[in-house]
């Protein structure tokens, strides 16, 4: 059986979120391996998720947020913006490939965006193959 | 965010004169006392007696060039023959404003004035009123009558000094310095509005251009009432423009007004106002149709935009009402052109919804005020409210004609005679399917609604999300159209996207009526899911201090830790994810919340 990576999305609410659920209410279709969990901005993301989430099995893990000056809670991304280069830091210090985590803005129009992104991401890491770091 | 200053008027305490010296002179049999220094004019005014003047002017000092206000003057047996405009009143003086002998020397002066310029209106008035037929010293074609009423004007109310009288006997005019191209000329026009003859005209540089040009379609003074609906409907000063303002001269507004409420040294103020609820009410603009050349817009002069359509429409505007071209005559076909920069992939791809429905109601109004042909380009009719497809077969009947087809390009260039002197529209007949040439005197071009260029700045300030058009986002396109993302603050009409005027009033409405319900109910319900601190893990490090956007942390000097107010966070969670005790925990969102999330997704 094909390698079906599995890649966990944490979407702020207020855009990306909205955005992907404009991609399902518009009959998009994208691959179903992204899959979502909501918190309410991409300043709620520690950066302790994301290893978290390679440690639970993820093999690709994808932070969206607002574009940057639309954040609903005003500076929220800005604060993302500066947390996460700290995880592609440690991605490549741990030998985990760095483009299994990727940091998005879709604002909540632009559904189109969360289709092309998943499916990036999937045809991404189904060449990277499996990370395995499950116990 | 726009650069004009304006100043508001507004009524200050009275100014007290001086006690004047009064003197008290006869004029026709009355007795009339006025101050010391005034002139007869003056004291005939008071009493109500009308003299005829051509070269006076009430803000100017008088010049008796014209002669015609001359007036009898009786002091004891004396009897002279003056001229009212400036000669003073004095005590005892008798005066008589019309008798035979006064009508012989208005007479005469008037045919002086004919023999240079007999074909001037005002001249010809007073000649008709004097019964003269025809000047017995010749027919001049001249066009000024050299009152010098705009040198006066130019010189001691605007202060500008551009103009004088040159030369002597008959080569006396009114020039510049050496007949050259004045530097120091304004433009403000106060020269043409006194100048009696109509001699003076205000007209570019460049070329001559008369009415849509020339007749501006804005504001023609420096002071001027915003809108006739403007509230408060109270004048206002454009201190760009102004004379005052740029050089200390004129007032003249401040000396006419007869309650004395300008006052030029108000400043502009800026105030502070705390409210509970905003809402943006921004409107729109109007796409630039120079950006789509082809149309001809900017290059050619009887291309207009359908809001310069409609400001020539309104019986206020300049032309009040009446239908022209840009040389002053009536257009025998106008040609209206739909989705111009709407619809359209190079600008922006949404209908502009009002478009339509407004082109059907140009043509109606060139029907009614004109006998021209109205031929209407369009793409599709989109007549979707009461009436409006009702509307749309009343003028299929009313015989315009309706092309449906983009049209591709106007031309200036005739190829048929029958184009000679006309614009040519180029358009396909989608239903006949044949491309044609339309010749049409006039093009109204309707311009797409888009949004403001500032709106991403306003965004900003208010925290609202606007979609790639720049429209202002609402909070749900169907369930929520006039709150927005964030609480408290709402947008209504253009901003929100584009749109008529009962449907803005209805959002207005409804955004009105949001916004009083949350004041109405005397409490504010907040989020559920707002941040607290654990007491005991705070460290009192205060990183967390900083980060809210909304100010919503204090650090309790006291307990040596931070506190989150529940009334201002709004549950981000920014905070959360920076503490590095773990000491907030975000309600509803907590780190073992979303952990459980992720193994259950993960699994």
């Amino acid at each position: 059986m094909a390698f079906e990576p599995k890649i966990l999305g944490i979407f702020c609410n207020w855009c990306s979120y909205t955005g992907a659920d404009l991609a399902g209410t518009a009959r998009m279709k994208y691959s179903p391996n992204l899959r979502i969990i909501r918190v309410m901005c991409s300043g709620r993301v520690d950066p302790q998720f994301i290893l978290k989430a390679f440690a639970d099995g993820a093999d690709g893990v994808l932070v969206a947020g607002c574009h940057p000056g639309d954040c609903h809670y005003i500076e929220g991304n800005y604060k993302t913006m500066g947390r996460m280069p700290i995880i592609h830091k440690m991605l490549e210090q741990m030998g985990i490939d760095q483009e299994r985590f990727r940091l998005e803005w879709i604002s909540a129009s632009e559904g189109d965006r969360v289709a092309e992104v998943a499916n990036e991401m999937t045809e991404t890491i189904k060449k990277l193959g499996p990370l395995n770091l499950k116990p | 965010m726009t650069k004009e200053k304006k100043t508001e008027t507004k009524t200050e305490t009275k100014k007290t004169k001086p006690p004047q010296e009064m003197v008290k002179l006869i004029i026709d049999g009355k007795e009339v006392e006025v101050e010391k220094g005034s002139y007869i004019l003056h004291a005939a005014e008071t009493l109500g007696i009308k003299i005829p003047t051509l070269c006076y002017y009430k803000h100017v000092q008088p010049y008796a060039a014209c002669r015609i206000c001359t007036v009898e003057v009786k002091r004891g047996k004396r009897v002279r023959y003056v001229t009212a405009c400036n000669f003073p009143a004095e005590e005892g003086l008798e005066v008589t404003t019309f008798n035979d002998r006064i009508k012989t020397i208005r007479k005469l002066n008037v045919e002086f004035l004919l023999a240079r310029c007999s074909k001037v209106k005002v001249l010809q008035d007073l000649a008709a009123e004097l019964g003269i037929e025809k000047s017995r010293f010749g027919e001049g074609e001249e066009g000024c009558i050299l009152c010098g009423l705009c040198v006066r004007v130019c010189n001691e109310v605007v202060g500008a000094k551009a103009i004088a009288f040159a030369g002597r006997g008959i080569e006396r005019e009114v020039t510049t310095p050496f007949n050259v191209d004045s530097e120091r000329c304004i433009g403000c026009g106060s020269c043409a509005k006194v100048c009696p003859t109509g001699y003076i005209r205000v007209a570019s540089t460049e070329e001559d251009k008369i009415v849509h040009r020339d007749i501006t379609l804005g504001p023609n003074t420096a002071i001027y009432v915003p809108t006739m609906q403007a509230v408060p409907n109270r004048p206002v000063i454009d201190t760009v423009s102004c004379i005052y303002f740029r050089n200390g001269k004129c007032k003249i507004c401040a000396k006419i007004c007869p309650t004395e409420a300008i006052d030029y040294e108000i400043p502009d103020k800026t105030e502070e106002i705390e409210v509970g609820t905003i809402i943006a009410a921004t409107g729109f603009e109007l796409f630039d149709p120079r950006k789509t050349m082809q149309y001809g817009y900017g290059r050619f002069d009887n291309v207009i935009t359908s809001l310069e359509f409609e400001k020539m429409n309104c019986a206020a505007g300049s032309t009040n009402g009446k239908i022209v071209l840009a040389n002053g005559e009536e257009p025998k076909s106008i040609g209206i052109i739909h989705c111009i920069g709407s619809r359209d992939k190079n600008y922006n791809e949404y209908c502009s919804r009002v478009c339509c429905m407004y082109a059907l109601k140009f043509a109606h109004l060139v029907k009614e005020k004109t006998d021209a042909e109205v031929y209407d380009f369009y793409i599709d009719m989109r007549s979707f409210g009461k009436g409006y497809e009702e509307f749309y077969n009343r003028l299929l009947e009313e015989g315009v004609r309706f092309i449906r087809g983009k049209a591709a390009q106007v031309y200036n260039e005739p190829i048929y005679p029958e184009e000679e002197g006309k614009l040519v529209i180029r358009c396909e007949d989608t239903l006949m399917g044949r491309v044609r040439r339309i010749p049409v005197d006039m093009v109204v071009l309707c311009s797409a609604i888009e949004a403001r260029q500032d709106s991403p700045e306003l965004a900003r300030l208010l925290t609202l999300c606007h979609s790639k058009d720049k429209f202002f986002a609402e909070k749900h396109p169907k369930l929520a159209p006039v709150s927005t993302a964030s609480d408290g603050i709402f947008i209504a009409g253009c901003c929100q996207g584009p749109k008529d005027i009962p449907d803005t009033v209805a959002q207005a409405s409804g955004a009105a009526a949001q916004a009083m319900s949350l004041a109405a109910k005397g409490y504010i319900e907040i989020e559920s899911a707002t941040s607290e601190i654990d007491k005991d893990k705070c460290t009192g490090c205060r990183i967390c201090n900083d980060l809210c956007p909304y100010h919503a942390i204090d650090y309790i000097v006291a307990d040596k830790v931070s506190k989150i107010n529940e009334a201002l966070c709004k549950g981000c969670g920014t905070c959360t994810a920076a503490c590095p005790s773990g000491a907030i925990a975000a309600k509803q969102f907590k780190d073992q919340q979303i952990s459980a999330e992720m193994e259950g997704v993960l699994s």
